[in-house]
C-alpha cells in the first residue's frame, strides 16, 4: 500500500505546490505505515521530489500530454492508482487538479474532499478539516469509503523536507481519445501569478482609477508578488476578471496580502484570510479591514506606496 | 438545444456564518438565501441561449421545500421550467447522481452549473455529473458559444485562460465572465407574476450513500490586534514584516 501524489510541474519542474503535498503525504504516510508515491506528467528532473520525502515516481513521458486534458489526467492518475494499490490520492487545490478531481472520484468510486488544511484529525473515521462557506469556516469532514481523494489547500501544510532515495519507473497509462480539444493558451509567462504567489499586493476602489495602477505593480515587483483586485475594481474594467479575488473570485492563502484602498467588505475579507500576514493602507481609521488585519498604515496610498516602494527597494539592496 | 442549469441555494454573501446544536448545525437564523452567485452567471448565460439560439432552459435544484423561493426567482428570472428533488443535500457525491439521473432521463445538452457554491464549496457536483454522465466538461469556464454540436469554451487557468474546443453533451462550471456582472438581471414584476404559473416539479430522490459527512464544524480563531505603524514611519513596517512575521 502506498499513497499516491499527482505532482504538478511547470515548464517541466516540480512546483512549490507538488513539494509541499509530498511534504503532508510523507507525513500522513508515517502515520499510517505506508509510502509515497508520486505520478508527474513529462518532468524534466523525475527523481528531485525524493527530497520530499518521496519513495517511488511513477513517470509519464508522453507528448501528447503536453497540455493538460482533465480527462486524460484522471484517467492516467486512477490507473497509477491502481499501479501503486493506493487507497488514498492526494491532489492540490490548483485549478487543473480541482477540475480532474471529480472525475478521478467518479472512476474511483472514492470520496472526495477538497480545501482540506491539515493532516486527518482522525484516521478512524477518517477525518479531515476542510475550509467551508468560502473560508467563513472549518468543517470537519468524516470520509466513509475504502478509497479517498484530498485536494490540500495551498500554503495550509508548509514544506517539510524529509531526504530519501526514490526509485523512478516509467509509467505507460492507456488513453483513450477525447472530444475535448485544447486549442490555445493565453498566459501572461513574465508574471507571477495568484495561485502561485507568497506575496499578493491588492487594490481597491481607493485607487481611484486604472491609471493609478503603476504603483501597485511596481510594489509587486519590488516584493516579486502577484497583483490582485476588488470585486468592483474588476467589475470595472480597471484591472481584468482574473485579478478578482475574495468569496466569490479567487481565493488567496499567501503569506504576505498587502489591501490598498480596500475597505475589507465581508465578502472581500472571506475570500483572502487564509492569507498568513495581512497589511492595510487605507485613508479612513475606519475601514473594517483595519479590524481583520496584522499591520496598518493610516494614510493616503498615492503618498504611502510610492515611499514604500522607496524603502523597500533600500531594504532589497541591502539584504540580497 | 436543451439546456439544465444546476442551482444551489445558499447562504446570503453578507451572512455571517454561525452554528448551533453544539457546532454539529449551519445557523439558518436571520440567514437570507440566494441563488449561487456562479449559478446566477450561468443562468445568465442560458438565458442569453434562449433568446438568441431558442434553446429551452430548465433549473433544478436538490434540496428540501426551503429551497423553493430560489427556484422560483430562477424562473422569473426566465427559466421554463423548475425541479426539486427531495433530498437535503449534504454531499457532493450523492447530489451528483441525482443531478445525473435527471440529466440521463431528460437528456439536456447541456448543463450549466457553478464553479463552486459558495456553502460548502466543495467544487465537486459538476465534474462528477459530467463523469456519471459520460459527457464532456469544462471547469472554471469563463465563455461559451454553441453553433451546432460545435462548443467552443474558456477556462480560467493560473495565470490566464485556456480555449477549448468540445461538443455535446457537455457540463459547464461556470463563473463571473460567462457573463458580465451589469448583465445579471433582477426578476421584474411581470417575470415574478409568469413565475406562478411555471411549472415546478417535485421529485423523490434515488438512493444514494454518502461517501462523507461533514457533522462538526468550527470558526476560525479571533484575530489579535492589529499593529498601527505611522505613515512617516514605513521603515517601522518594513522592519516588522522581516523581523517579527517574516515574509520579506
Ligand atoms: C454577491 C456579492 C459578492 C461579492 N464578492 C466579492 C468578492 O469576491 N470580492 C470583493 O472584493 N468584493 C466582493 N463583493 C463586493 C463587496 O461587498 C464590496 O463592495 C467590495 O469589496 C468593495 O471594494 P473596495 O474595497 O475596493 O471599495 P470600497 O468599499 O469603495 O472601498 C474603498 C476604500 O478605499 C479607501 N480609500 C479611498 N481613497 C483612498 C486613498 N487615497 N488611499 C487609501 N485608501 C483610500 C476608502 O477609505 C475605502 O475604505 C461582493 C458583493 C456582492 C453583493
Ligand atoms: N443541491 C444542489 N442542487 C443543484 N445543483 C447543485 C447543488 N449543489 C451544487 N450544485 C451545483 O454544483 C455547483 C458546484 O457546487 P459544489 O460542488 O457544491 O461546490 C453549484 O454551483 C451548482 O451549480
Amino acid at each position: 500500500m502506498s499513497i499516491l501524489i499527482y505532482a504538478e510541474t511547470q515548464n517541466g519542474s516540480y512546483n512549490k505546490s507538488a513539494f509541499e503535498l509530498a511534504s503532508y503525504a510523507r507525513s500522513l504516510a508515517d502515520q499510517m505505515g505506508e509510502t509515497v508515491t508520486a505520478v508527474v506528467v513529462n518532468p524534466t528532473d523525475a527523481k528531485s521530489i525524493e527530497r520530499y520525502g518521496v519513495n517511488k515516481v511513477l513517470e509519464v513521458k508522453n507528448p501528447s500530454l503536453s497540455a493538460f486534458n482533465a480527462s486524460s489526467f484522471a484517467s492516467l492518475i486512477s490507473q497509477a492508482a491502481q499501479t501503486s494499490k493506493s487507497s488514498i490520492v492526494l491532489l492540490t487545490t490548483s485549478a487543473d487538479s480541482k477540475f480532474l478531481a471529480p472525475l478521478l472520484a467518479v472512476k474511483l468510486e472514492a470520496s472526495y474532499a477538497s480545501n482540506v488544511v491539515a493532516l486527518p484529525t482522525s484516521l478512524s473515521p477518517f477525518t479531515v478539516k476542510r475550509t467551508v462557506f468560502t473560508n467563513k469556516a472549518f468543517g470537519m469532514t468524516e470520509m466513509n469509503t475504502d478509497k479517498k481523494i484530498i485536494a490540500l489547500s495551498k500554503n495550509a501544510f508548509g514544506l517539510s523536507e524529509h531526504v530519501v532515495s526514490a526509485e523512478v519507473i516509467p509509467f505507460e497509462p492507456t488513453l483513450s481519445e477525447t472530444t475535448q480539444k485544447v486549442t490555445g493558451v493565453e498566459k501572461a509567462t513574465d508574471k507571477v501569478t495568484i495561485a502561485d504567489a507568497d506575496v499578493v499586493v491588492s487594490a481597491g476602489r481607493g485607487l481611484k482609477g486604472p491609471e493609478n495602477w503603476g504603483m501597485i505593480e511596481e510594489l509587486a515587483e519590488v516584493l516579486g508578488a502577484a497583483t490582485a483586485c476588488s470585486k468592483p475594481v474588476s467589475d470595472m474594467g480597471w484591472r481584468s476578471h482574473g485579478e478578482h479575488v475574495g468569496q466569490t473570485g479567487k481565493p488567496v492563502a499567501a503569506n504576505l496580502y498587502i489591501a490598498i484602498g480596500i475597505s475589507g467588505a465581508i465578502q472581500h475579507l472571506a475570500g483572502i484570510n487564509s492569507s498568513k500576514v495581512k497589511v492595510v493602507i487605507n485613508t479612513d481609521p475606519e475601514a473594517p479591514f483595519f479590524k481583520a488585519a496584522d499591520y496598518g498604515v493610516v494614510g493616503d496610498a498615492f503618498e504611502v506606496v510610492p515611499s514604500l516602494i522607496e524603502k523597500l527597494k533600500i531594504f532589497k539592496s541591502q539584504n540580497s | 438545444m436543451k439546456i439544465l442549469v444546476c442551482i444551489s441555494h445558499v447562504p446570503d454573501t453578507t451572512s455571517k456564518i454561525n452554528f448551533t446544536a453544539n457546532d454539529t448545525q449551519f445557523d439558518t437564523n436571520g440567514v437570507q438565501f440566494i441563488i449561487n452567485p456562479n449559478d446566477e452567471f450561468g443562468l445568465t448565460r442560458a438565458m442569453w441561449f434562449k433568446e438568441q439560439q431558442s434553446a429551452t432552459v430548465d433549473v433544478v435544484t436538490v434540496g428540501d421545500a426551503s429551497v423553493e423561493p430560489t427556484l422560483r426567482k430562477a424562473l422569473a428570472i426566465g427559466a421554463d421550467k423548475a425541479l426539486r428533488v427531495n433530498m437535503i443535500p449534504l454531499d457532493g457525491f450523492s447530489v451528483a447522481k441525482q443531478l445525473a439521473k435527471i440529466v440521463q432521463d431528460e437528456k439536456y445538452d447541456l448543463v450549466i452549473a457553478g464553479r463552486e457554491s459558495i456553502d460548502y464549496n466543495g467544487g465537486m457536483v459538476p465534474g462528477m455529473l459530467a463523469e456519471l454522465t459520460g459527457a464532456n466538461f469544462v471547469n472554471n469556464c469563463i465563455k461559451i458559444t454553441v453553433d451546432g454540436n460545435q462548443v467552443n469554451a474558456e477556462r480560467e487557468i493560473d495565470g490566464g485562460k485556456e480555449l477549448l474546443s468540445t461538443s455535446f453533451p457537455l457540463v459547464i462550471g461556470g463563473q463571473k465572465g460567462l457573463v458580465e456582472e451589469s448583465d445579471l438581471r433582477i426578476p421584474n414584476m411581470r417575470g415574478i407574476m409568469m413565475a406562478r404559473q411555471k411549472p415546478l416539479t417535485v421529485t423523490e430522490a434515488i438512493d444514494s450513500d454518502l461517501s462523507t459527512t461533514t457533522n462538526k464544524f468550527e470558526k476560525p480563531a479571533p484575530k489579535g490586534a492589529i499593529t498601527l505603524v505611522d505613515k512617516d514611519n514605513l521603515d517601522e513596517l518594513i522592519n516588522l514584516l522581516h523581523n517579527e512575521a517574516k515574509v520579506i
